[in-house]
Formats: structure tokens, C-alpha cells, sequence
């Protein structure tokens, strides 16, 4: 094996010590491939293969029941509303960040001053965890002490606001405390990419006379596509992934109004005793996420790796 | 619109202040609407953090009267008290301090080998490849993708075994090694932190060591250096910007985490995320929104001190997860 070891820089230095110093790089590397094949893709299949078994309390993997699980899964109202959540969230959650980190971008692009100021305010969010901005989102939504009773003591007394007790809307609580948290983020990383635009692309459109409103939405936007296209993975991978934000701030209530497909597999797996259709589910999480990623993958490497 | 075109950015300009011609008014319209929308913006982000500062440093009449963004008439620090020291998830009462040293006890640890671990990784793709090296690394990387929760079962079961084992081996030198947990345990969520760190860890590092000038690497080379010797008299002292960078990354992202500490301890080992989630979201007794809010910025003070500490270095840690290794 280690004859045709092509590293590109032992090959500058050809040197008799080179099967033992490629050792200690393989030595070295033993956690990551531990960690690749062990974990990653063990793992995965192990998760996939079982969801096809009628795995309850222990896994069972003799007991091969095919699309059984997948079947009840998808007749389970609960995964439903799980999956239907996920959608808005992940829907609105992508659009509203989106945008909102852009205008926000091209806002800070503008020479303002404090700009440092208004960057670290924006983005201090992005540092708190889940469960933290569940909670205190949780209280500012709060009917009886919170924003909803703090507007009405200003007057306004018919003014109703209470998202996280009413099925119907609980999933946009949700969203508010999701864009507070994330969309700092989004600003960040367009805001570097728009830093990385050619200086000369502006010259020319002011020379053209061209409002700088247009010259983002036509020009810049699309010379930021790159940008765009890994905002949207970072996003999407983030969004099916959305656990402990609903768990903080509703518990999946009011009753399963706001339940989450990440939710549902944890409580399948680690408190119905349902491992098989815990596996299943989580089977689905991992398609949804290859929905995203293989596009993307090919437009990013154009084929010459396989991932 | 003409103000618009002559402010117009310089993509050159730097992040310490405005650069280049001066605008021609300062209180142009352009400027109102631009200044004016992110003051409401900033206000908007800062609302939270007010909200439960003001409410944790109220007494709990205070807070029944339901004006949530008034600030204290009285200013107590009793709900911070409470909640460190008193408050009760179930029927313990012994307050977030415990949550907060075992997330200190798994921090630390975690940090140190992940770190460790994913910059030998890095230095090895980026200096001394071998065949096969960069699958490895494009599995990591995808991986780095998949949900966890289709992963999570799985672990569960390695570090039941690998505790087994663990015990086994013990046994065969002491009969009476007590035995050896892995699942539950501290040191089980250690590994797991850095299983799960260890595909941004090693991007971030094999980019970095993969811009050290070759020259120097050669001139080691023809020195006689090897792989650690490379490694701890060269690359290590070169990067520390970059470990420093990772340590943030890591900090914010394991304080934060809540998700493998519900599912890789027990309640005696929960960490502090954990632990102000019981405590906030516990239905029985009397709702203290004073110490709840006290208890979750107590949980968010680590990070957002790390976060206003390290100011730029933050930035360039979130930001090298989005740049394409």
C-alpha cells in the first residue's frame, strides 16, 4: 500500500523514511477514518437496514417486516403534523432569513458608520442556544404577562397576540424565535460575499447611472449565486434538524400542534419504545436532507468526487 | 436616489469604519430611512436579552403586574440566587450550579481532544496525504450532513459495548475493576463532542495548514523532521489564531448543546442546557418567571461572553463552516 502512496508532497521529497513517516499520517488519521466509516456511514446503514425490521423495545434485526414501519409512519397523524410543520418552518424560515439577511447585508454594505456595532447586535443571537431563545421567546409570548398584556396596558385592549397557545399558529411562534436566532447568520455570510464583488461592478453601474436598489437585485444578486447556494445548504441542513427550539419553547403543544419530525424520532426511539418506526423516521430526515444535498453536491463538484 | 449612487460601497473598504468620499449630506433621506431601519432592527434583536434582564431582576408582584418591558422599580438579585443555588427540577432543589460544573467537566475535556484530534487530522490531509485520504475526508464532510438523529441509536449501542469492553479488559488485570460506563457517562459525551465536531474542526484546519507556504515544510523535511516533529515545532505554533478560532467554534457549540446531553447522560450528569430546560418547563409548582429568566441567562452567559470577547474571531469560526473546503 504504501508504495503507491502518492502524497504531493513526499513525492517533492523522495526519502527512504517515507513508508514509516506515511504510518504515522495513517496513525494519525485513525480517529477521522474511526469517525467516516465507523459512524458516518456504519452507522447510517445500520439505522437504515433497521428501520425495515420490527425492532420495539431492543432492536430486532431478524425480524425483517419490509415497508411496515414506513407504512405505519406515514398513516400516523402525528408525523402529519410533523412533517406539514416542517414544511412552514422550513419554508418560511428559509425565504424570511433570506431575505432578511440580505436587506440587512446590503444595509451594512452601505458605508454606514458603527457598523461593527450593528454587526455584533444583529448577530449576538446566533451564540445562544436553542433552548435559551426558546425560553425567552416563550415568556415574551407569554398571554397573560408578556407582549400581548404589555400592548394592552398601553391601551390597545383588544390587541391579540398569543401564537403559542392556539394550534392553528403555534408553528409561527416558533419561526419568530427561529429568525431572531439565525438570521444574524445569514447577514454574515451574504455580507461577505457581497464584500467579494469586484469594486468595478459598482463603478460601472454608477457611471450608468443605475439606482443602487437595482444594482443588487440585478446585478449583485446574481453574482452572489455561490453565496446563495451555500447559505441555502447551511439553512436547510439546519432547518430538519430544528429539535431543542421546539422543545423549549412549546414541548411540541399545545398538544401536537407543533411537533417536529427530530422530535419525533427521539420520542419514538427513547420513550414510546418504538425503535422501528424511530428508525423509519429518521430514515425520512436523512432522505429530505439528500433531497437537498445531492443537488447540490453535483452543481458544487460537478461529479469529479463521490460523495 | 442620486445620494444613493454616490454613497455607493467600495468593496475594499475595511471593517473599522466608513472609508473613501465623504457623503455629501449627512442627513440625506437615504441616510434617515438607512439609519432609521436598522436602529428599529437592533432594537428588535435586543428586545430579548432586555426583556429577561429586566424580568430577572424584578420580584415575582413586580412581574404579575404584566408590564413585561417596564424596567424594575425595585431591583432584586434574588431570582439569580434562586436560580443558581434553589431552583428545582422534579424533586431536586440544588439550582443550575450543578448543571453548569457538569457542562464545565464536559467542556473542557471535549474542547481539548477535539481539537487536538481534528488538527492532527487537518495536518495529515493537508501535509501528508495518503491514498485514500481525501475519501475519508469527503465522507467526513457529508456526513457532517446527516441528521443526527439517524446516527444517534446506534452510538447509543458502540458505547454500551465499547463500555463492556472497556470492563472486560480491565477485569483481565484486576477482578474486581468495577465496571466501566461509557453510555451515561461524561466521558461517553466527550467522545460523542468529538465525533460530532470533527468534520468543521478538520475542514478548518486542513484549509489553514493547506495555506502554510511549502517551503517551510520542505526545509523541515530536508532537516530531518518528521510527522510530529512537523507538527509540534512548526504548524503548531504558526496556527495558534486558528486553534483559537476552533476553540471558540467549539465552546459556544458544546455549551449550546442539548440534544446529546438528553440522550448521552443521565439526570445526575445533565448539562446546564438541559437542566434550565427542566427547571423553566417543569409543571409542578408555581411558575417563577423572575427565576426562569434568571436561570436562562445564567445558561446563556457563557457563550455571549465568549461571543463579545472574541468579536471578529467569532465571525471568521461561523464563517469557515460556509466556505467550501
Amino acid at each position: 500500500m504504501a508504495v503507491t502512496d502518492t502524497g504531493q508532497r513526499e513525492a517533492a521529497v523522495k526519502r527512504p523514511s517515507r513508508l514509516f513517516n506515511n504510518l504515522a499520517s495513517k496513525f494519525a488519521a485513525i480517529p477521522m477514518i474511526f469517525t467516516a466509516l465507523v459512524v458516518f456511514v456504519g452507522c447510517t446503514l445500520w439505522t437504515i437496514y433497521h428501520s425495515f425490521t420490527r425492532s420495539r423495545l431492543l432492536p430486532a434485526p431478524d425480524k425483517w417486516v419490509g415497508l411496515e414501519n414506513y407504512e405505519r409512519l406515514w398513516s400516523e397523524n402525528r408525523w402529519l403534523i410533523s412533517i406539514e410543520n416542517l414544511a412552514i418552518y422550513g419554508f418560511c424560515s428559509l425565504v424570511l432569513s433570506l431575505v432578511i439577511g440580505f436587506v440587512l447585508a446590503a444595509l451594512l454594505d452601505r458605508k454606514i458608520r458603527f457598523e461593527n456595532t450593528i454587526r455584533t447586535i444583529i448577530l449576538y443571537p446566533f451564540a445562544l442556544s436553542f433552548v435559551v431563545t426558546g425560553l425567552a421567546w416563550q415568556w415574551i409570548l407569554n398571554p397573560a404577562l408578556g407582549l400581548q398584556n404589555a400592548v394592552r396596558n398601553w391601551g390597545w385592549e383588544s390587541f391579540t397576540f398569543d401564537p403559542l397557545n392556539n394550534a392553528e399558529i403555534v408553528i409561527f411562534g416558533v419561526l419568530i424565535a427561529g429568525i431572531w436566532q439565525g438570521s444574524g447568520f445569514v447577514m454574515v455570510l451574504l455580507l461577505a460575499g457581497m464584500r467579494g464583488i469586484d469594486e468595478d461592478v459598482w463603478k460601472a453601474s454608477r457611471v450608468e447611472g443605475i439606482p443602487a436598489w437595482k444594482t443588487y437585485i440585478f446585478i449583485v444578486i446574481p453574482m452572489m449565486r455561490p453565496v446563495f447556494v451555500t447559505a441555502l445548504v447551511i439553512i436547510s441542513a439546519g432547518i430538519i434538524k430544528v429539535y431543542d427550539l421546539v422543545v423549549a419553547q412549546t414541548s411540541g403543544g399545545p398538544g401536537i400542534a407543533s411537533e417536529v419530525p427530530a422530535k419525533y424520532v427521539i420520542e419514538k426511539m427513547f420513550q414510546s419504545q418504538n425503535l422501528g418506526l424511530g428508525f423509519a423516521a429518521s430514515t425520512m430526515m436523512l432522505l429530505s436532507v439528500l433531497v437537498v444535498l445531492i443537488p447540490w453536491a453535483y452543481l458544487e463538484f460537478g461529479g469529479k468526487k463521490n460523495g | 436616489m442620486a445620494d444613493a449612487t454616490v454613497n455607493a460601497p467600495t468593496p475594499s473598504q475595511t471593517m473599522t469604519g466608513p472609508t473613501g468620499p465623504k457623503p455629501k449630506r449627512a442627513f440625506s433621506s437615504t441616510n434617515i430611512i438607512i439609519y432609521g431601519t436598522l436602529f428599529v432592527v437592533c432594537l428588535y434583536y435586543l428586545l430579548p436579552l432586555y426583556v429577561m434582564l429586566v424580568t430577572s431582576l424584578k420580584g415575582m408582584p413586580e412581574v404579575r403586574l404584566g408590564h413585561i418591558f417596564a424596567p424594575p422599580v425595585e431591583v432584586t438579585f434574588e431570582p439569580w440566587v434562586k436560580a443558581w443555588s434553589e431552583a428545582c427540577t422534579g424533586i431536586n432543589c440544588e439550582g443550575l450550579s450543578r448543571g453548569f460544573s457538569n457542562s464545565v467537566w464536559i467542556l473542557v475535556p471535549s474542547v481539548i481532544i477535539s481539537i487536538a484530534i481534528a488538527s492532527v487530522n487537518g495536518y495529515a490531509l493537508a501535509n501528508w496525504r495518503f491514498k485514500g485520504s481525501e475519501v475519508f475526508f469527503t465522507i467526513l464532510i457529508f456526513g457532517a450532513f446527516i441528521p443526527y438523529q439517524v446516527m444517534i441509536y446506534p452510538i447509543v449501542i458502540l458505547l454500551r459495548e465499547s463500555g463492556e469492553g472497556i470492563t472486560w479488559f480491565l477485569r483481565i488485570f484486576n477482578e474486581d475493576a468495577s465496571s466501566f460506563r461509557l453510555m451515561g457517562s461524561l466521558s461517553g459525551l466527550v467522545i460523542v463532542h468529538t465525533i460530532f465536531g470533527m468534520p468543521i474542526l478538520t475542514l478548518l484546519f486542513r484549509n489553514y495548514f493547506t495555506s502554510v507556504p511549502e517551503e517551510l515544510f520542505k526545509a523541515a523535511r530536508v532537516d530531518g523532521a518528521g510527522f510530529w516533529g512537523i507538527y509540534f515545532r512548526i504548524m503548531l505554533p504558526m496556527s495558534l489564531p486558528i486553534f483559537v478560532v476552533a476553540m471558540i467554534l467549539q465552546v459556544t457549540g458544546i455549551w449550546n448543546d442539548f440534544l446529546f446531553g438528553v440522550i448521552y447522560t443521565k439526570p445526575e450528569t445533565y448539562p446546564m442546557t438541559v437542566q434550565l430546560n427542566n427547571i423553566v418547563n417543569s409543571v409542578q409548582g408555581v411558575k417563577e418567571y423572575n427565576v426562569n429568566m434568571a436561570a436562562t441567562l445564567l445558561t446563556g452567559l457563557v457563550p455571549l461572553v465568549i461571543y463579545f470577547a472574541s468579536g471578529k474571531l467569532f465571525v471568521r469560526g461561523i464563517a469557515a463552516g460556509a466556505v467550501k473546503g
